[in-house]
């Protein structure tokens, strides 16, 4: 009878022990999500600090101008009279004229950076666009301001007017400075970020699905369409991206060539006018508090706000490719 | 398929006698390492020839150079000749796409185009290469899948995504993909490695079934699938052919002492 009890006891404690044993927590695991999290929630301060910042700051102007701010074009410190049409119509427009130009152009020297260049000259190739997402942005407006808009100014927009003067685009007064060499400039500076983005996942292609196109006789082009492009295209995207919120906030460069006068939103390209970003650049210097500080900061929280909707819109568009990916794969076997 | 269905696709082809291939003095290399030394070896056409030896011999390697794969990795070339119907492959003027497009492949894993459907897996091929389109590419895509006996089992979703089908499902999948070029010859490297044994027979079964049409090259590392599909048989070791023969003699009277050591199970 003792040693019954005995020995059940004994298998009672293993057994306690083996809970034990399952169930330990063990405190490195507990220590390192506290730190991870500790550092998102770093991050969403950050965020969070600023739209708060912004927000209380312009409340002068919210509260004097309310929706009129969007709608009005003068930006009047001597009055003190606040608008930035014409502000979020120059970055809305320098940013579109910069992608329609670099995701083309970007994803096709990628495909011939991977697919047709040889090994060595792909490597230097490669540095140098690298090289190019190095330079800082007041070099590329300095270029822009005495290189570019001369020329544009004498040749590159005559020549425009000539030949394609009928597009509403290239009407108007030849200026030099104005959207079009803003566009050129934005288009140079995100076009390494596009192609260096698109050459690394295209890079990462699985031989597999190359082969399987080689197989049947693809030439390169059919290669790349049909094997490379549908396993990149979410990648290409993310760079694209990057690309239009760099676009969107480019202050320096495009302050220096976008000509900075509040002219009344108009399709022609020639015209001289304002970003968001190259509005708070200017007028910063001189802003006396009040009105005119308020003004500048609410001009800060649209630019905020647009980048917001614009990347919530391209990860809403980056999440439906790759559900349409996914959900392709799943909805089979059901 | 029946009888008539093959002598229709056979009075297409170049040859309606089936496609030989004969290599000669075939060299192969990845970068300075030397994968295949001089290797000679004829396929009849009409026939299934199977590839054996220990991983690493070169037998892959070998198909590869069979539809001028090999050279599209980098760093990676080819010496000899590859007579297809007496036309050297690595002749002058020669493209490598017009190659492929008549030499099918079929690779070790699955490879179908994961965002296409079944349909559009099959007749990518044909879309590609003869331009076709409306109901003769549909035909065709039909009779594919059902040369590599998939039809029944698809027939319904051809407009599902390939990569809902099993690995066997998508293993015949790319069989019907090779097979809607109507190609003469069909290289298969190791295409039952990656399938269950119910599948692997099913993948076997068609293969003997399609030699009727088909000139068949196929590596694998499973000596009984060798002795039950192969008329010919070539072991391979270290790169070099070590013997090539009928299999039923190869297996049961081999030549050569590595030959009989590999098949014994002795070493590989």
């Amino acid at each position: 009878m003792i040693q019954e009890r005995v020995s059940l006891s004994k298998a009672r404690q293993q057994w306690i022990r083996w809970q034990r044993l399952l169930r330990a927590q063990r405190p490195g695991d507990l220590f390192f999500r506290g730190i991870t999290l500790l550092f998102v929630l770093i991050v969403l301060g950050l965020v969070a600090g600023t739209a708060w910042i912004l927000i209380s700051n312009s409340l002068p102007t919210i509260r004097r101008f309310g929706f009129s701010f969007l709608t009005n074009k003068a930006f009047d410190p001597v009055h003190d009279s606040y608008g930035v049409l014409p502000a979020i119509f120059g970055t809305l427009i320098t940013s579109a004229f910069a992608l329609i130009f670099a995701v083309p152009l970007g994803v096709g020297a990628s495909i011939f950076l991977v697919d047709f260049c040889p090994r060595p000259l792909r490597l230097v190739l490669a540095f140098l666009i690298d090289l190019l997402a190095a330079i800082p942005s007041v070099i590329y407006g300095l270029w822009g301001f005495l290189v570019l808009a001369p020329w544009l100014h004498n040749n590159g927009e005559p020549w425009l007017q000539q030949h394609l003067g009928f597009l509403p685009l290239f009407q108007g007064q030849p200026e030099g400075v104005g959207y079009l060499g803003a566009g050129i400039i934005l288009t140079m500076m995100v076009l390494p970020l596009i192609i260096s983005v698109s050459r690394e996942v295209m890079l990462v292609t699985p031989v597999a699905q190359r082969e399987a196109l080689l197989a049947l006789g693809a030439t390169r082009w059919e290669v790349i369409r049909h094997a490379v492009l549908p396993f990149a295209r979410v990648g290409i995207l993310g760079g694209v991206i990057l690309a239009l919120g760099r676009a969107l906030g480019e202050t320096m460069a495009v302050t220096m060539i976008v000509g900075n006068q509040a002219n009344e939103p108009s399709l022609s390209l020639f015209t001289p006018g304002y970003t968001l970003a190259s509005v708070i650049a200017n007028q910063f210097g001189e802003a006396t508090p009040g009105l005119f500080l308020s003004a500048i900061i609410e001009a800060g929280l649209i630019l905020f706000i647009i980048t917001l909707i614009t990347n919530i819109l391209a990860r809403w568009l980056i999440a439906s490719l790759q559900r349409q990916a996914q959900g392709r794969s799943r909805g089979g076997r059901l | 398929m029946d009888q008539a269905m093959v002598e229709q696709a056979r009075s297409s082809a170049p040859n309606p006698a089936g496609m030989s291939l004969s290599i000669e003095q075939l060299n192969a290399w990845y970068g300075r390492k030397q994968a295949l030394f001089d290797i000679n070896l004829t396929v009849p056409p009409l026939s299934v020839t199977a590839l054996i030896g220990p991983s690493g011999c070169g037998k892959s390697t070998l198909v590869r150079c069979l539809n001028r794969l090999h050279e599209t990795i980098p760093g990676a070339r080819v010496e000899g000749r590859v007579l297809a119907n007496g036309l050297d492959i690595y002749g002058r003027g020669i493209r490598p796409m017009n190659v492929r497009r008549h030499i099918g492949m079929v690779f070790q894993q699955p490879n179908p185009l994961p965002t296409r459907s079944i349909f559009e897996n099959v007749a990518i091929g044909p879309r590609l290469n003869l331009g076709l389109h409306g109901s003769r590419l549909k035909e065709l895509v039909e009779r594919s899948l059902q040369q590599a006996a998939l039809w029944e089992e698809v027939k319904d979703r051809l407009h599902s995504p390939a990569t809902s089908l099993s690995g066997g499902q998508q293993q015949r999948l790319c069989i019907a993909r090779a097979l809607a070029l109507e190609p003469e010859v069909l290289l298969m490297d190791e295409p039952c490695s990656a399938l269950d044994p119910i599948s692997t027979l099913q993948v076997e079964e068609l293969i003997t079934y399609l030699k009727r049409q088909y000139t068949i090259v196929v590596v694998t590392h499973n000596m009984q699938q060798a002795a039950r599909i192969a008329d010919r048989t070539a072991f391979f070791l270290h790169g070099h052919l070590v013997e090539e023969g009928e299999t039923q003699q190869l297996f049961t009277h081999p030549r050569k002492k590595e030959t009989e050591d590999y098949i014994s199970g002795r070493f590989g």
